[in-house]
């Protein structure tokens, strides 16, 4: 697969590690009052979609980015690439 | 001989060879096959299940019967195609499949035992007693029926790998395949041609078909010499591209001196990685059989095939000369490799055609609305019954041409489950509109077979496809050419009682087809698994879609209705060794040495992989006869005087910003942003699910500059780990995290007497303990101005420190502490003593940190700080962790030479030893030179609470059951003084 990374281009993805679910850069808060169930949640639960998924990708061979792609599981095909801090930054 | 004239062989060259033992003269140009039938060979091997005597039956890589083993030695090759196996100077091939000589397989028995060897005949009878199917039944079928043999030994030889990107990769170098890679060479859009032969041309050069009113291979030369003239064009001859990835990605491998007899000083194959923005799929088409009775002898082949050998390599499929020839067809196709015979001054017995009225092109005799009913000849074709209405007749042939229709190529159209469509006016699949993207089908493999159409259809594909990367490229002037007729009817296969074959390879006949079908395997995936028709090393290509036609007459249903077939990579075989593309041996993966490696080597040290890493494990000196005295030795020597150890391989992270504290406080479980500057704080990290996960230390070397250390195991992952928490966690914060493990060598210096030694080296640096107490850190100069950095940190509980200079000063830095620390007695210690080091003062290490302990077990709880949220620290209070007893405490046999073995399982005394009464295990153990005995960390239920109980170590795989005293975890100086001096 290639995957059109938003600094450098098409890049092969034997360059990156492939980490899943993008719902792991939404951490619940810690100090919420259902906290240990919401962190159950996220450490436990993934969506596993066929179809439109975002997940995250790290440039470990690479600039040590680490990405939000949107693939499509079904096709494989990559519908976009963005960096996750500017995901995060975002909706911040 | 039975050599006709022409052909594109260079009859200047011969080469000699031999097949079975006997020498055989060919040319260059000729493949093994082509050489065999021009020196009147028809036998080459045996089936695979009966043994029966088979020949060539095809002219490229869809051959099913003739494999051979080629070579000897090392790189003796089995099931090599003799079809497309070159022909060199030398070449040995044998045979395979027989016991005894060829012409007298002792397996033919197999054959007449056929009645019990149909479909499913294995699955039925190697049932009982089970434990027969391993010991006794296996290895006697395989023996029986294995094809060629492995030579056992290692592959001599060298492969490689290369990666290459292209505007439009033509698979295919047929008439659709030039006429696209002219047109897109033309427009200069970067262009590969791949194509599996080692000569351009496909079909072009196998038929005698005109271009302009020449020979094709006139025209193919030109534009051979045309496209190798253009520098955006490459032309890769000996590569099958076998595989469609996604995104444009294809594998292919090249064989890059397989066709000579050894490779010198170039690789066997290559192994390429192509990324393609568009492709041209131009694969051509192969041609289909239909089953008749006895139809598997040598002689019986292909008609395509046959017009083949004749144009391409002037070969006759006859054994002598003045053997007829016939052609059993449904369509003209067939007629034109009468013609061609013909005209090659071939002797044909003429055209069995299924057709009531079928057409005559030339002089020879057609037997209209007639089939093939019955062949002889054991090794060999001698004669066919030819049926008309009813009536038969036997006819003297010494080879039969079928001509069944051809299948385009869908194969790579295929790879992405691109389900190939049935098309009613050609009787064939072509490629599914939905393949994979940006493929584009053309000429032959698109159902486009006519040579003026295929060559149009390429060009239009490349047209259209360089289009699509707004490349515009222009029609180029096609050569004159003709579409020859295709006119064909529905015929699959002619019935009768006798076998006929489908499956030549894995030997499936027309029968087993109806015995799957009577048993129920209708759908084409049990056909194929109960038969394993198709599941051959052909895939099937010459087979597939004449077994669907006979299910779909059984079942009543349509071919499309009965089910296609659909294709995986690889589209032909691809060997292990090209795979691996020369990742093999010490090559298979990086082995990473460290900055002392090759002094320690210079030591005599023994070494162990760790990881990627090569660490020394013990530095044995003479007279020491196992690995114990010198680790024992090693240790001593550390509590007594000095020690030193390369510890580069523990994981360096440098974080650095105004926000480092901050971020560290999230990161670790303990509080790291109140250090001090200039000190340094044992951290513990945990999981995000409550475990812990690594440990190790965190030094703050300025206001915003944190140096963090992990084990060598998590280097990458907590470094990967900590990235994750910047960028997508907390990419608010302002923090830069960089890897420093290889820029810095670590040597720790260890012991009571390391004070001394470092203070032979430090420039004005003030070691005193009221200076530079322990758990402090500072960068400074060594030696005269070598920048270092060096922290009061203690693995051992002895007082020690670790010393970082610049990588490339680890190995002086070493031996600069040797000769200084000579009349100190320092000792170099390795790998093994560092652990016995570890378990003496029971600090946790990999065996302790294994991913189901938490802080708690560990005796760490307290690390795990409530005033601030950290990774992990939510869930490591939920009950489920939090409620757990065990804890870290260790061990001693009641018989201290006794050896504790890591890994048992402790009960209480007098207790039954199951899941249920089982109170943890031990962790790590060793032979103790300080307690003088063996010793042992463990996590044991309630453990922190009894201190001076007897356990039961159990270690069931052995047999083995000791009894353990529960002792504290620290074996060495519990209270810490020694490391605080």
């Amino acid at each position: 697969m290639l995957i059109p990374h938003p600094l450098l281009g098409l890049r092969d993805s034997q360059e990156f590690t492939y980490f899943g679910d993008a719902s792991l850069m939404w951490r619940p808060d810690p100090e919420a009052p259902e906290a240990e169930a919401a962190f159950c949640e996220y450490v436990f639960l993934r969506d596993n979609p066929a179809g439109v998924h975002r997940e995250l990708w790290f440039h470990e061979q690479g600039d040590r980015s680490w990405l939000v792609v949107t693939r499509d599981t079904t096709t494989h095909e990559i519908l976009g690439a963005e960096l996750a801090s500017d995901v995060k930054g975002a909706a911040q | 001989m039975t050599r006709l004239s022409g052909g594109l062989i260079d009859r200047s060259r011969p080469l000699n060879f031999t097949f079975n033992g006997i020498s055989y003269t060919g040319f260059e140009g000729d493949t093994l096959a082509s050489a065999l039938l021009a020196n009147g060979v028809q036998l080459m091997g045996r089936s695979f299940k009966y043994h029966r005597p088979r020949g060539v039956f095809a002219a490229g890589s869809e051959e099913p019967n003739a494999m051979v083993e080629l070579r000897t030695g090392a790189r003796q090759e089995p099931n090599t195609r003799a079809t497309v196996t070159e022909l060199f100077e030398g070449l040995t091939a044998r045979s395979q499949n027989h016991m005894g000589p060829l012409h007298r397989d002792f397996l033919a028995v197999n054959d007449l035992l056929s009645p019990f060897f149909a479909a499913g005949f294995y699955y039925k009878t190697f049932m009982w007693p089970k434990a027969f199917w391993e010991k006794l039944y296996e290895p006697a079928i395989r023996k029986a029926a294995g094809l060629g043999s492995l030579s056992m030994l290692p592959d001599p030889d060298d492969y490689d790998k290369g990666f290459l990107h292209c505007d439009l990769l033509v698979i295919g170098a047929g008439a659709a395949g030039l006429a696209a890679a002219l047109a897109a060479g033309r427009a200069g859009a970067e262009v590969i041609l791949a194509d599996e032969d080692f000569a351009l041309g496909g079909r072009l050069v196998m038929e005698g078909d005109l271009l302009d009113e020449a020979l094709a291979t006139g025209w193919v030369a030109t534009v051979k010499a045309e496209l190798e003239s253009l520098p955006n064009v490459r032309i890769m001859t000996r590569t099958t591209v076998f595989g469609v990835y996604d995104h444009g990605i294809f594998g292919a491998v090249e064989r890059v001196s397989d066709h000579l007899p050894t490779p010198g000083d170039k690789v066997r194959q290559t192994l390429w990685r192509i990324t393609a923005k568009r492709t041209v799929l131009a694969a051509g088409a192969t041609e289909r059989h239909m089953p008749f009775a006895d139809n598997d002898r040598p002689g019986v082949m292909l008609a395509g095939a046959m017009r083949a050998y004749a144009n391409r390599w002037a070969a006759s499929p006859v054994k002598r000369d003045d053997d007829a020839i016939a052609i059993f067809t449904n369509g003209d196709d067939g007629h034109r490799t009468a013609l061609d015979l013909i005209a090659k001054g071939a002797k044909v017995l003429g055209v069995i055609d299924t057709r009531e009225t079928a057409p005559k092109f030339g002089d020879y005799e057609v037997f209209a609305g007639a089939t093939v009913t019955g062949t002889k000849g054991r090794l060999g074709l001698t004669s066919i019954e030819i049926t008309r209405g009813g009536r038969s007749e036997w006819h003297s042939v010494g080879a039969l041409g079928i001509a069944g229709g051809w299948n385009p190529n869908v194969h790579l159209a295929s790879h992405h489950r691109g389900r190939p469509v049935w098309n009613e006016r050609l009787l064939a699949f072509v490629p599914s509109p939905d393949g994979p993207k940006g493929l584009i089908p053309a000429g032959a493999a698109a159902g486009k077979g006519g040579t003026a159409e295929a060559l149009e259809d390429g060009m239009a594909a490349a047209i259209k496809a360089l289009a699509e990367l707004e490349i515009s490229a222009a029609e180029i002037s096609l050569p004159k050419a003709e579409n020859a007729s295709a006119e064909q009817v529905a015929f699959w296969h002619v019935p009768g009682q006798k076998r006929a074959w489908v499956d030549f390879q894995n030997d499936v006949t027309v029968k087993d087809i109806a015995l799957a079908h009577r048993e129920n395997m209708t759908p084409v995936e049990h056909l194929k698994r109960w038969t394993t028709l198709g599941m051959a090393t052909d895939q099937g290509k010459t087979s597939n879609v004449s077994a669907l036609a006979v299910m779909a007459e059984l079942t009543g249903k349509s071919i499309p209705e009965t089910g296609t077939t659909m294709f995986r990579p690889p589209y032909t075989g691809v060997s292990l060794a090209v795979l691996g593309g020369g990742d093999s041996g010490p090559l298979f993966r990086p082995r990473r040495l460290t900055p002392t490696h090759h002094w320690a080597a210079a030591q005599g040290a023994e070494f162990v992989e760790v990881g990627p890493w090569m660490r020394a494990q013990y530095f044995p000196r003479k007279g020491e006869m196992q690995w114990r005295e010198s680790v024992d030795r090693e240790v001593l020597a550390v509590r007594a005087g000095v020690g030193l150890c390369d510890v580069t391989t523990l994981g360096k992270i440098d974080v650095q910003g105004p926000d480092a504290g901050e971020f560290l406080n999230r990161i670790y479980a303990n509080m790291m942003g109140t250090l001090k500057v200039g000190k340094v704080r044992y951290g513990l990290m945990l999981r995000e699910d409550g475990h812990a996960y690594d440990d190790g230390t965190c030094a703050r070397m300025g206001e915003d500059h944190y140096v963090v250390t992990t084990t060598t195991a998590n280097a990458g992952l907590v470094y990967r780990q900590m990235e994750f928490a910047h960028q997508c966690l907390w990419p608010d914060l302002d923090v830069q995290l960089i890897s420093t493990t290889d820029a810095w060598a670590q040597i720790a210096v260890a012991g009571p007497k390391s004070r001394a030694l470092l203070s032979r080296i430090v420039d004005d640096f003030d070691l005193s303990n009221e200076a530079f107490p322990f758990m402090s850190c500072a960068a400074l100069t060594i030696c005269n101005g070598l920048r270092a950095r060096l922290f009061r940190i203690s693995f051992s509980g002895e007082l020690a420190y670790e010393l970082a200079v610049p990588a490339r000063y680890g190995h002086a830095l070493m031996a600069r502490l040797m000769e200084m620390g000579a009349d100190l007695g320092v000792t170099p210690y390795g790998t093994e003593a560092l652990a016995v080091l570890r378990i003496e003062k029971g600090h946790a290490a990999g065996a302790e940190l294994n991913g189901q302990t938490t802080a708690q077990m560990l005796g760490l709880g307290k690390m795990v700080s409530v005033k601030k949220d950290s990774i992990g620290a939510v869930m490591s209070r939920r009950e489920g962790l939090a409620a757990d007893t065990r804890r870290l405490v260790g061990f001693r046999s009641a018989d201290p030479q006794t050896q504790i073995m890591a890994g048992s399982h402790l009960f209480p005394e007098g207790a039954e030893q199951n899941m249920a009464t089982d109170q943890g295990w031990i962790t790590s153990a060793c032979y103790s030179p300080h307690m003088k005995g063996y010793i042992a960390l463990g996590l044991l239920e309630d453990g922190a609470a009894r201190l001076g109980e007897v356990v039961v170590a159990a270690n069931p795989l052995e047999g083995q059951a000791m009894k353990l005293e529960v002792v504290s975890a620290h074996f060495v100086d519990p209270e810490g003084g020694r490391l605080r001096d």
